[in-house]
């Protein structure tokens, strides 16, 4: 049984999903949900370990050897990502219950669940698959599904962003079709192992560069990396909060993880930053998202919609240590991968306790709220010293391996915009601070603090955020190791 | 090859433009769905194009055939698959047009923009 744990991790939330349909019960289907993301944790971390321990995992579908069967392949790289998307997923779906039970109706709730489960299988299969056209595939399926979920919003607006989602995802998606197409036809072959020992032959000619145009455009788009990222504040604005929290740790950072696949093993650092130099594009880019994006977030009066725009900026540190294609800096981007995650789960989790209770994120409708709900904003307040990077948080683990990687090239101006992306966070979320601690609440509105169900999950991430700020050893630990394999793929 | 012997790939690139021109100027989210929906359709015909081996036939076993020249099955299996995702695309985005009808009485982008301030 623990051989096949790579294909578990997939089929069982992909059964799952069907099933917590035809429950048909809220409660019931609820209780699928949250049994098949423990599953999918038990197994991401039992992968995690595995590979730390023993090295790559492959694992045959079928039985049909690579490349001509599809392979999925665990290395420290992808099992990280795992981990990430089954960690926010199981302390998501607990957290889902009640916060879904307020924003959507009854009838529709089973078929919540249904599309969550699918959605994570989408993301755990794009993160475990050996195989480019079943990134596609799982990518569509991760993909349909969260339009499906954001269109559950409350909002009639919920309707135009999922819209505009469902536009932007699909080319981007059909991009990096065309990508893939482009190298298949060049080599033969679909298996990344394969693919990244067949493109050196090929590299030179003018299909390459072009699939790799193409898959530069389609991933980044996915990812969210500005300016592709237009689809991403309204989305996470209005879909339900359960949903903005999870797609906001996860969706973005396994499109991540594909732009380290593709350009890194693949590809090969030499190809993509030697020979397309596609650092000159990325860096620049990544410094843009974090300065301008910041200073949009710090306008913004509705509190998801400020931290929709703090993601895109976020993203864009993430880019950054990408883009110096360096040990140092691969593991400050893979670190922020994981210290995101938690940083902006913890923050959307709180607005969706806010959401429970008051009904609105906007900032006037949070006056005092401090107050009447001290868990839920202390949790807030401890998400938001972590995203400016704190010391003690994993915001400042993230920072501190940046600015390391950009000082190790030599390059302080870069440096210089990290710190003053930390300036710009400090501006906007002193603004909720402010709002919710130095404002009189109206007494009448009779607002108490959200409910424990809400609570608890919020306070692990919370939690969480505080341990791998103070022990870091472990992140660190894996982060380097995922660096090391993506470069020593060379 | 001459341009002619590319004629596959000169429809491919036109669809795709027709498709990603319709995508981006229209407003009404329909069409928008039918730009889409094309755009994607060039991409199959990109497969399937480069699937085909000149002199190839179909790639079912002949008997006793020992120096047939078959065309490559691998992309056509592909596009199936890709087919049937553009199908679910298609049907989540009307369905979501019928909704955004619904709520906002119009299908025409810059109406809605109205309406939702």
């Amino acid at each position: 049984m623990t051989d096949h744990l790579p294909v578990l991790l997939v089929v069982v939330p992909l059964v799952a999903a069907p099933i917590a349909a035809l429950l048909n019960r809220p409660r019931l289907s609820w209780a699928v949900a949250v049994a098949a993301t423990l599953w999918a944790l038990y197994v991401a971390l039992e992968l995690l370990s595995q590979t730390m321990a023993a090295g790559v995992i492959h694992y045959e579908l079928g039985g049909w050897a690579a490349p001509y069967g599809i392979e999925y392949v665990v290395d420290p790289v992808n099992a990280w990502v795992v981990v990430i998307v089954a960690l926010i997923g199981a302390l998501v779906a607990p957290y889902a219950c009640a916060s879904v039970e307020r924003e959507i109706t009854e009838d529709r709730i089973p078929l919540f669940y249904a599309a969550f489960i699918l959605c994570l299988t989408g993301l755990l299969g794009i993160a475990v698959t050996g195989d480019v056209f079943n990134v596609f595939v799982f990518l569509e399926i991760s993909s349909l599904s969260a339009y499906a979920l954001i269109a559950l919003g409350s909002d009639r607006r919920a309707l135009t962003a999922s819209f505009q989602y469902l536009i932007m995802g699909s080319v981007g998606a059909t991009f990096i079709v065309i990508g893939i197409g482009l190298m298949y036809v060049m080599t033969g072959t679909l298996n990344m192992a394969d693919l990244a020992d067949r493109l050196p032959e090929v590299s030179g000619t003018r299909t390459i560069p072009v699939a790799f145009t193409f898959l530069t455009v389609g991933i980044t788009l996915k990812l969210a990396l500005f300016p592709l990222h237009l689809w991403l504040p309204n989305a996470y604005t209005y879909a339900p909060s359960a949903v903005t929290a999870f797609i906001a740790s996860t969706a973005t950072k396994v499109g991540v993880y594909l732009l380290l696949r593709f350009f890194f093993t693949i590809f090969g650092a030499t190809f993509s930053f030697d020979v397309m130099q596609l650092d000159r594009i990325l860096m620049p880019l990544a410094l843009i998202a974090i300065v301008t994006m910041s200073l949009v977030a710090i306008y913004q009066e509705n509190v998801k919609r400020l931290l929709a725009y703090s993601s895109v900026a976020q993203i864009g540190y993430m880019v950054l240590g990408i883009s110096f294609a360096s040990v140092l800096g691969l593991t400050a981007g893979i670190l922020h991968l994981f210290n995101h995650a938690l940083i902006k789960g913890a923050l959307f989790m709180s607005m969706g306790c806010v959401m429970y209770r008051v009904g609105s994120v906007r900032l006037e409708r949070m006056h005092g709220l401090g107050r009447v709900m001290p868990w839920t904003m202390a949790a807030f307040v401890v998400g938001g010293l972590s995203l400016i990077g704190v010391p003690l948080t994993v915001g400042f683990i993230s920072k501190w391996y940046l600015v390391q990687a950009a000082l190790e090239q030599g390059m302080w101006p870069v440096a210089g915009v990290v710190l003053l992306g930390s300036l710009l966070a400090l501006m906007y979320v002193w603004k909720v601070v402010e709002v919710a601690y130095f404002h009189e609440a109206d007494p009448e509105l009779g607002i108490s603090e959200a409910p424990l169900s809400l609570l608890v999950p919020t306070w692990v991430l919370v939690l969480s955020n505080l341990y791998f700020g103070i022990n870091a050893s472990d992140s660190v630990g894996i982060a380097t190791r995922a660096a090391e394999v993506l470069l020593g793929a060379l | 090859m001459t341009a002619l012997g590319l004629f596959n790939y000169w429809a491919v690139i036109f669809l795709m433009m027709v498709g990603f021109y319709t995508l981006i100027a229209r407003g009404n989210l329909v069409k928008k769905i039918i730009g889409l929906n094309i755009f994607q359709t060039s991409v199959f015909i990109l497969y399937i194009t480069m699937g085909k081996i000149t002199g190839g036939t179909a790639p079912i076993f002949v008997e006793g055939g020992e120096d047939v020249i078959y065309s490559n099955p691998i992309p056509h299996v592909l596009i199936l698959t890709a087919i049937v995702v553009g199908v679910a695309t298609s049907a989540v985005g009307l369905s979501l047009v019928i909704r955004i009808k619904e709520a906002f009485g119009t299908i025409e982008e810059d109406e809605i923009q109205d309406e939702s301030l």
